[in-house]
């Protein structure tokens, strides 16, 4: 069975639902503690949600700082699969691993609920099994999940197929931008999620990871694990996943 | 406030008093001790005899509540009650209090109140799954009033979206009287493996006593006797000291240290250190043991320099847990606490002469035997009067006048109906809980704020497969503040039934009941006279449908200058849904079903939604409850559930039927077409509130087997009509109809008739409106130092 790491920082939350999910997808999934420098032979790693740290200076702030997270780091250069989750977004975007910034919520409160966001691309790793169902139901429970970035990064990011996930309206049109409660945070372009130039590393706010069984009201997300899962596990096959020195497996 | 160090006689004659205890309280403590105490063992008394602690005015009441029933494995006394729920699995759930904090610093009393009872359940070894939050306020267009919403509102969220734990449900009731006082009510509720149930005691002298997590400070010095026992000034910034201050990200680490502390077999029992702080810790541990617990102060982890013993022993800093260790395990409990980053310190030892004993550089500071602060705290025996004004209501369920003085001559119905979703009490709670994270951990069945809260269990994971057929615990909580406020037998009463209610519709059996009692000053005879009647009732309803009282908590002086709270007896309930697969929901299913009401409305609107509309008294008759009806409708429900006889389930409660039809059509984007037979006045048959009535809808082939199972239990059943199209239609039919149609020569009043859309809208913003909310974007962000849980989820 394919392994996939989950990093555990210390206030981590949604790391059990997503070491589930993975499971349920039909993984192996490997909880990597944050001051291993070891990803434990994962073909692929998934860094959950939650509040690492704290976050008490600033979301994902401290967390690209751990032990873990310079091993992931070193696995995204050698094009290993990473998806950040949330806070796993905002941490992987701390750390340069996908481009923009995640600010506090337009309407500055916590928002926790469903949304509606549509895949742009069906041809990453993170997608190819999630399509094409659009638009997709997913909670999100952030705080800080304004995706932002300068026009110029905007615009390339467009042009490159980048913008990976977007807020919808449940008829599949785009979110507008600012005052529109679709695009829950007002992020630029009604963006939820986007892929590095590479294609190995993508990060999103919605909880994909808690849309996987229709019980739960949604099984919308599986999709998209499940596509981590099959991509991983073809990596691995084909002997692209990445092996760190220290790597177990 | 100044102590000497605690040597010698009280320093100063008259310091019990400014600590909060009677004359007559000093004289029971110098009889249990066979001498004066001195400054720090006055203080320990002062925490600990606190009406929070030591329920000194309620305890000779809550005695008299049947705690028995299947599969209760602790009941009150514990950190939280535990029921049974078979496959070696148990439930553990308690709500709390944490008024006063959130009255004086909204943000950090509601989170800490958050924090505090996640501590009582894990503290029994239970993986905490759920919160849901009773929140009472007063006139929500009153500037203070929205400051202190969104205070705790931003607390509730702030403490429990970080530390991960769902809240999934709970009440928001806005009423003049909590102007002064607002009620933070928070339930929490958790799973274990039954044999890793842990209790907070401490036994085997020898046993290490080690305090881990967080430092003590000088925070929440006398929270339980200065701020929770005693009636205060509005705002009065001379209390701020004693709001503790909470940390979510540390109770986060907490709460992943003590579970697999105690997987690992390493505690021999665990303590969460809340109100009166290590003083409680460790005299309950003790007493529950029958042990003694020798302190030594200077080991305990400090925040600052010169703090005085009374102030690290009583200090309540937050996120503190006590453990009892054997020695040979502490190198143990030493590398889970230091994998987690917890600070830990051994503080004391278990003794066998039964007695707390603080020492300090090899002076005993003080000494108090443990049950003296505990279990043999003084009780009173306090007067209980019942206010005049009562002799003279009208008996519940009394046909009296009361309905001839509504407004219901030529009233539109339809009208009413639309403004009663929007007003405050009943519109939308969607801009609260959409601001608390309802979905980590996985397991939320349902979304909040459509009936009770549904929380799998069995789901699997970390390489365990899920259960089939997969079960669920089901919760809610209810309160009816408004009825209790003339007569508090019926307010306690009716909230177990409405509470259970709410649990049985959706098909799961109620396993216990947990209680917040939120009564005035015990002092005086009308208050404590509300208690007393209020547990009465809260007692006979539980024996009536045969539910425990596993646990809870009083919180009495809820007394603002010149005002009292109405008496709010708020019960959680926590019921197991055997195959979540087969469960109910409030919304209508499919059209074409049929729409049943089982169960009949008695006269009296006292209490209701519509009265205060219509601006009448609440002792102009209360609905009468009948207890054995209750039990039988629950029953039959519970059982048609299960033998997949209906589609969907809906409690008459707040609003009456008339609200109960619109939240079934709004919440399925279906309409229905009705007719209602109206035995009262429209008034009442509409917007009454009177308990013991379900809404069903059912596929038509079911309905012979649902009235059969429902006549069997000698149940009353109405068809109402069928669930379709777009609108709401209800038209009243019967002799009992009157209004303007009637003035116009018919035997039918008018009807409602109103677009499913158009309900949805005034349901849904009803509160922002209330609260000024609609404007949300431009809401200030709190700011307050120190807040974790500003980022993700």
């Amino acid at each position: 069975m394919t392994r996939i790491g989950v990093v555990i920082f210390p206030g981590s939350n949604r790391d059990r639902d997503t070491l589930r999910a993975i499971e349920l997808a039909g993984g192996e999934a490997v909880p990597l503690w944050h001051e291993t420098a070891s990803l434990e032979g994962s073909a692929a790693i998934v860094v959950p949600g939650g509040f690492a740290y704290g976050d008490y200076l600033r979301a994902g702030v401290i967390a690209r700082f751990s032990p873990v997270m310079r091993a992931v780091g070193a696995f995204a250069e050698r094009d290993g699969l990473v998806l950040g989750i949330c806070n796993g977004f905002q941490v992987i975007a701390e750390a340069g691993l996908v481009p923009g910034a995640l600010l506090r919520n337009r309407g500055l409160r916590f928002l926790g609920r469903d949304v509606h966001i549509a895949i742009e691309r069906f041809d990453t790793p993170f997608t190819m099994l999630a399509g094409p169902r659009r638009p997709l139901r997913v909670p999100i429970a952030h705080g800080e999940g304004c995706y932002f970035a300068d026009d110029v990064t905007l615009d390339a990011l467009e042009r490159d197929g980048q913008v990976l996930f977007r807020y919808v309206h449940d008829d599949g049109s785009v979110a507008g931008e600012a005052g529109d409660p679709d695009n829950p945070n007002g992020s630029l372009r009604a963006i939820a999620g986007v892929i590095n130039a590479a294609g190995n590393v993508a990060g999103l706010m919605p909880h994909p990871e808690c849309a996987v069984e229709a019980l739960l009201g949604s099984d919308d997300g599986f999709g998209i694990i499940r596509s981590l899962v099959e991509s991983a596990g073809a990596a691995e096959r084909e002997g692209r996943a990445p092996r760190l020195a220290g790597s177990a497996a | 406030m100044t102590l000497e160090p605690g040597t010698g006689p009280a320093s100063q004659p008259a310091l019990h008093r400014a600590l909060g205890l009677s004359d007559d309280e000093l004289d029971a403590i110098v009889a249990r001790l066979g001498r004066r105490p001195n400054d720090l063992e006055l203080a320990m008394f002062s925490v600990m005899w606190s009406e929070h602690c030591s329920y000194k005015s309620s305890k000779p009441l809550l005695r008299t509540l049947p705690t028995h029933g299947a599969g209760v494995v602790a009941g009150p006394g514990e950190n939280a009650g535990v029921v049974s729920i078979g496959e070696g699995l148990a439930v553990a759930f308690k709500i709390e209090s944490h008024n006063h904090p959130s009255a004086v610093e909204p943000y950090q009393g509601a989170a800490t109140g958050v924090g505090g009872i996640l501590r009582d359940i894990f503290a029994m070894g239970a993986r905490p799954v759920a919160v849901l939050d009773a929140l009472r306020f007063g006139d929500p267009t009153d500037t203070r009033t929205r400051h202190l919403v969104d205070g705790v509102v931003r607390g509730v969220g702030g403490y429990g979206n970080c530390v991960g734990v769902p809240t999934v449900g709970g009440e928001l009731v806005f009423d003049r009287s909590y102007a002064g006082n607002p009620l933070v009510n928070v339930m929490a509720i958790g799973i274990l493996e039954e044999r890793h149930l842990t209790r907070a005691a401490a036994p085997g002298p020898g046993n290490l006593v080690i305090l881990f997590g967080s430092a003590t400070g000088r925070d929440g010095i006398g929270g339980a006797s200065v701020l929770a026992s005693a009636t205060f000034a509005d705002d009065d910034p001379s209390k701020r000291p004693s709001v503790q201050v909470g940390d979510p990200f540390a109770e986060k680490l907490l709460i992943e240290a003590s579970l697999e502390l105690i997987e690992a077999g390493l505690v021999e029992g665990l303590q969460d250190l809340g109100a009166a702080g290590i003083t409680c810790g460790v005299s309950e541990t003790a007493d529950r043991a029958g042990t003694g617990i020798e302190v030594d102060l200077d080991a305990i982890p400090r925040r600052e320099p010169d703090m005085a013993p009374f102030e690290v022993m009583i200090s309540e800093s937050q996120e503190r847990m006590v453990a009892i260790v054997r020695p040979e395990r502490y190198v143990e409990v030493a590398a889970i606490c230091g994998r987690w980053g917890l600070a830990r310190a051994v503080i004391g030892r278990v003794t066998a002469d039964g007695d707390v004993t603080v020492m300090s550089e090899g002076r005993e500071l003080a000494r108090i035997p443990a049950r003296a602060l505990t279990s043999e705290a003084i009780v009173h025996d306090r007067l209980a009067a019942p206010p005049e004004r009562r002799r003279q209501a009208p008996a519940p369920g009394a046909p009296i006048e009361a309905g001839a003085l509504l407004p219901e001559r030529g009233m539109d119905p339809g009208a009413v109906l639309l403004a009663l979703l929007g007003s405050p009490n009943l519109a939308s709670r969607r801009p609260v809980f959409e601001q608390y994270d309802s979905t980590v951990q996985a397991n939320s069945v349902v979304r909040p704020g459509h009936g009770a809260a549904i929380v799998r269990i069995d789901g699997g994971g970390a390489g365990q497969p899920p259960r089939t057929p997969t079960r669920a615990l089901v919760a809610a909580t209810d309160g009816n503040a408004a009825i209790g406020a003339f007569d508090p037998w019926l307010g306690a009463a009716m909230s177990v039934a409405e509470a259970t209610r709410n649990v049985s519709i959706t098909g799961a059996r109620p396993l216990g009941v947990t209680n917040c009692l939120n009564f005035g000053d015990p002092t005086k005879p009308d208050a404590f006279w509300q208690l007393q009647e209020a547990v009465r009732g809260l007692g006979d309803a539980c024996r009536a449908l045969g539910v425990p009282v596993t646990g809870g908590n009083v919180s009495l002086f809820n007394e603002a200058p010149g005002s009292r709270i109405l008496p709010t007896p708020e019960i959680g309930v926590v019921g197991l849904l055997d195959d979540v697969e087969r469960r109910a929901g409030p919304a209508f299913r499919a059209d074409g079903d049929t729409v049943l009401l089982v169960g009949r409305a008695t006269p009296g609107l006292g209490g209701s939604e519509y009265a205060t509309l219509a601006g009448l008294a609440p002792e102009d008759g209360a609905p009468a409850i009948d207890l054995d009806l209750e039990a039988r409708l629950q029953a039959f429900v519970r059982d048609a559930i299960a033998r997949g006889l209906v589609a969907s389930a809906q409690d008459v409660s707040s609003g009456g039927l008339g609200v109960a039809l619109a939240e079934a059509a709004i919440w399925s984007g279906r309409g229905a077409i009705l007719r209602l037979h109206v035995a009262s006045s429209p008034a009442v048959d509409l917007f009454g509130e009177s308990p013991s009535r379900i809404v069903l809808s059912a596929r038509p082939d079911d309905v012979p087997a649902l009235i059969g199972l429902a006549e069997a239990a000698d149940l009353p059943v109405e068809l109402l009509g069928t669930v379709g199209g777009e609108r709401l239609v209800i038209e009243l039919a019967g002799t009992g109809a009157t209004g303007a149609a009637e003035e116009r020569g018919s035997r039918v009043a008018d009807s409602v008739d109103v677009a499913v859309r158009d309900l949805r809208h005034a349901w849904d913003g009803g509160l922002d409106r209330a609260l000024g909310w609609r404007d949300a974007g431009s809401a200030a962000g709190y700011a307050g130092a120190g807040n974790a849980g500003a980022g993700a989820g």
